[in-house]
C-alpha cells in the first residue's frame, strides 16, 4: 500500500517534469510539424495544381486521406476559395 | 544590522501581501469565478491551450520571468543604501508588480487567451498596439546588447566560472539527445544534468580560462562579446529541442537551487549587512535616487515583459481562474524573493564597509560582480566552501539566466526582422535576419562603450522601456475595470506612478547621453521618451472613453 503511495507519487513527480520540461515548446515543435505537413500536401496536390510531380501516381491514392485537411491548408496557403474546381469544400 | 532580520522581515511582507493583499484584490476587484470556463479548456488543443497543474504552471511562468534583470537592478541600485532598494522591491512586488502580472493574467483569461498586444489593439486602440510592438522590439534589443556586456565582465573578472558556462552548453545538448533520440526518464537524466553541471564548476574552479591580453586589438571583453553574439546567433538557429530547450530546462532547476542554496547560507552564516541603509555618501557621477531608482529595478519591482509572458502562454494554460492568483501573482513574489537574495548579497556578503565602498566606486560598478563576489562570501560563511568556490557557483548562475534570455531574444528578434521585412514586400533567410540582429546588437553594445565596458550605461535604459510597457499593461486592465464598474485605483495608481516615474527618469537620461555626446542612446532616449508620451495620452482617453462608456467591451462575466 505504502509502496504503492511511493510509486504513485514518483510517477507524478516525472510527469511535473515532463510538463516543465515540454510545454515551453510545444508551440514551437507544432509548428514545425504543421509546416512539414503543409509542404507534404503540396506536394500530395502539385499536380492538381498544375505543378508537375513525377511521384503522382504515388501520390494520388493518397489525396483521399487529405481531403479532410484541404481546406485548413489552403486558407493557411492565403487562398481564400478552394484553387480545385473538383474539389469545393468553401 | 543582521541579514536574518531583513531577509525574515522581506518574506514577511511578501506571504502577507500574498495571503491577504493577492486575496483582496482576487475577492474583490478582478473577482475570480471558479466555474469561469478558461481558454485552456475552451479552446483547448494539445498545443497551445492546455489545461496544466497549478504548481506546474508557476514553476514555469516563474522560470520565463525570472532571469538575470532581478539580479543585476537591485545588485545596482544598492549604490543608494539598501533600504530603497529593500523598500522599492518588496512594496513594488507586493502593491505593482503583484497586481501587474495577476491583472495581465486575468485579463487575458477573460479575453480568450489574447495577448496584451492584441488587446492593446481591442481595448485601447491600434495606434497603442503599433506603440507596443516599437517597445517589445527596443526591450528585446536592449536586453540582448545589456546582457552581453554584463556576462563578458563576469568572464573577465571570473575565469573559474568560464569551464562550466561553455561547459553547459555540451550539458544541455547531451540532455536533449539522451531525452529526445535515446528515451531516457527525464527524472534521472535531470539529476545527472545538473551533477555535471556542479562537477564542472569544480573543474572551472581549478582551471581558470584568460583571454589574451589584445586580438586584433580587441581586449578580453570585447572577445567575450564577440565570441558570445556569435555563440547567440549559431544558438538561435538551432532546432529548440537540440539547445534551447534543454538549456531552459537546466536553468530552471539552476534557479530553484540557487536560490535555495542563498537563502539557506544567509540562514547559516547569518552575515551582517555592511552597507549603510541610507547612502549619504553617493560616488561622484552617481544619479539622483529620484526617479532612477524605480527604472534601475524593474525586474523585481515591477516589469512589463511579465505581462508577455502572462498574457502570451501563461493564460491558455490557466486550468481555473482562481489559479491566476497563484500562478500570477505568486509569480511575482517569487521575482521578489530573487531580488531579495540579490540586496543581501550586494549588502552583506562583504566584510567591511570599505570593501563595499570600493566596490560601488562609480554608479554601475557593482552590478553582477558585487552579487557574485557577496553571495560567494554569503555562501562560503554558510556551508564552509571557498569564497572563490561560492562565486564561481553564482558567477554561473548569473550567466546561464543572462544567456537563455540572450538565446531567446536574438530569436524573438529574427522573428521581428523577418516580419518586418515581409511588410516591406521582400523575404529575408534565417541567416541574414539573424545577422540583421546581430549587427543591431552589436552596435548598441559597442555603441555606449568602445570597449563594452559602458554597456551599462544602457541598464536605467532597459528598465525605463519594461516599465513602458507595464505601464500599458496596468492601463489595459484599469480601462477593463472601469468598464465593470470595478474601483481601479488599485492598477491606475501604479500606473501613474510609473509612467511619472519613467518620463522623469527619461529625461534626466537625456541631459546624461547629451553631455556624454552619446547619440546612439541619445536618439533612443527620444524614441522611447516619445512613446512614454504617447502611452499616458493613449491611457488617459482609453480611460476617459471607458468612464463614459464607450470603449470596447472586455472580460464580460
Amino acid at each position: 500500500m505504502g509502496e504503492d503511495r511511493r510509486s504513485g507519487r514518483w510517477r507524478e513527480i516525472s510527469a511535473g517534469l515532463r510538463e516543465f520540461y515540454v510545454a515551453p515548446y510545444r508551440r514551437t515543435f507544432a509548428r514545425a510539424q504543421r509546416e512539414e505537413d503543409d509542404l507534404f500536401m503540396l506536394l500530395v496536390f502539385a499536380e492538381t495544381l498544375g505543378v508537375p510531380n513525377p511521384a503522382a501516381w504515388y501520390t494520388l491514392e493518397l489525396m483521399p486521406l487529405l481531403y479532410e485537411r484541404f481546406h485548413d491548408w489552403h486558407r493557411r496557403m492565403g487562398m481564400e476559395h478552394s484553387p480545385l474546381d473538383h474539389l469545393r469544400c468553401c | 544590522m543582521s541579514s536574518i532580520a531583513l531577509l525574515l522581515v522581506g518574506l514577511g511582507m511578501l506571504t502577507a501581501g500574498y495571503l491577504f493583499y493577492s486575496k483582496f484584490i482576487a475577492e474583490r476587484i478582478y473577482q475570480l469565478d471558479p466555474d469561469f470556463r478558461t481558454p485552456a479548456h475552451e479552446f483547448r488543443d494539445g498545443v497551445d491551450y492546455v489545461p496544466t497543474n497549478k504548481f506546474v504552471l508557476w514553476g514555469h511562468h516563474f522560470t520565463s520571468v525570472a532571469g538575470a534583470a532581478p539580479i543585476v537592478g537591485p545588485a545596482i541600485a544598492v549604490i543608494w543604501g539598501w533600504g530603497p532598494a529593500f523598500a522599492w522591491v518588496i512594496l513594488g512586488t507586493i502593491f505593482f508588480a503583484g497586481v501587474h502580472d495577476f491583472g495581465a493574467l486575468w485579463a487575458s483569461v477573460r479575453n480568450k487567451g489574447k495577448s496584451i498586444g492584441t488587446l492593446t489593439g481591442n481595448v485601447i486602440g491600434n495606434r497603442a498596439r503599433n506603440l507596443f510592438l516599437v517597445v517589445i522590439f527596443l526591450l528585446l534589443l536592449m536586453v540582448n546588447a545589456a546582457f552581453a556586456v554584463v556576462i563578458s565582465n563576469l568572464l573577465v573578472a571570473r575565469p573559474t566560472a568560464v569551464i562550466p558556462t561553455w561547459g553547459a552548453i555540451v550539458v544541455a545538448v547531451i540532455i536533449g539527445q539522451l531525452i529526445y533520440r535515446y528515451k531516457m526518464s527525464l527524472l534521472w537524466v535531470s539529476i545527472v544534468g545538473v551533477v555535471a553541471l556542479y562537477a564542472l564548476i569544480f573543474v572551472g574552479y581549478a582551471y581558470p580560462i584568460v583571454l589574451p591580453e589584445s586580438v586584433l586589438g580587441l581586449g578580453p571583453r570585447s572577445q567575450w562579446i564577440l565570441l558570445l553574439f556569435v555563440y547567440a546567433g549559431v544558438a538561435s538557429m538551432l532546432p529548440v529541442w537540440v539547445l534551447l530547450q534543454p538549456r531552459d530546462y537546466i536553468n530552471g532547476l539552476q534557479l530553484f537551487l540557487g536560490l535555495g542554496l542563498l537563502y539557506v547560507a544567509v540562514l547559516i552564516g547569518a552575515p551582517d549587512i555592511v552597507a549603510p541603509a541610507f547612502n549619504d555618501n553617493v560616488p561622484a557621477g552617481t544619479p539622483s535616487l529620484v526617479p532612477l531608482l524605480f527604472v534601475t529595478i524593474a525586474c523585481g519591482a515591477i516589469s512589463g515583459f511579465h505581462g508577455l509572458v502572462s498574457s502570451g502562454t501563461t493564460s491558455k494554460q490557466l486550468d481555473k481562474e482562481t489559479d491566476a492568483r497563484f500562478v500570477g501573482y505568486f509569480g511575482s513574489v517569487g521575482e521578489g524573493m530573487l531580488a531579495l537574495a540579490a540586496i543581501i548579497c550586494t549588502t552583506a556578503g562583504f566584510a567591511t564597509l570599505a570593501d563595499w565602498e570600493a566596490m560601488y566606486s562609480k554608479f554601475g560598478g557593482g552590478s553582477l560582480a558585487a552579487f557574485v563576489q557577496g553571495g560567494g562570501a554569503i555562501l562560503a560563511g554558510g556551508f564552509g566552501m571557498p569564497e572563490d568556490l561560492g562565486a564561481t557557483i553564482l558567477a554561473v548562475m548569473a550567466i546561464l539566466f543572462a544567456a537563455t534570455t540572450m538565446d531567446t531574444g536574438l530569436r524573438l528578434q529574427r522573428f521581428v526582422v523577418q516580419e518586418a521585412a515581409e511588410i516591406a514586400g521582400f523575404k529575408v533567410n534565417v541567416v541574414f535576419s539573424t545577422l540583421i540582429a546581430l549587427g543591431f546588437c552589436l552596435a548598441l553594445a559597442f555603441g555606449a562603450g568602445a570597449d563594452g565596458a559602458g554597456g551599462m550605461i544602457i541598464w536605467p535604459l532597459f528598465g525605463t522601456t519594461n516599465q513602458l510597457m507595464a505601464g500599458l499593461t496596468l492601463s489595459i486592465i484599469s480601462v477593463i475595470l472601469i468598464r465593470q464598474g470595478r474601483p481601479a485605483v488599485f492598477t491606475a495608481v501604479p500606473l501613474a506612478f510609473l509612467l511619472t516615474m519613467s518620463i522623469y527618469a527619461l529625461l534626466v537620461q537625456l541631459g546624461q547621453f547629451y553631455a556624454q555626446k552619446n547619440w546612439l542612446l541619445l536618439v533612443m532616449d527620444i524614441v522611447i521618451l516619445l512613446a512614454a508620451l504617447w502611452v499616458a495620452l493613449e491611457a488617459a482617453i482609453a480611460m476617459g472613453r471607458g468612464a463614459k462608456g464607450t470603449a470596447p467591451v472586455a472580460a464580460k462575466r
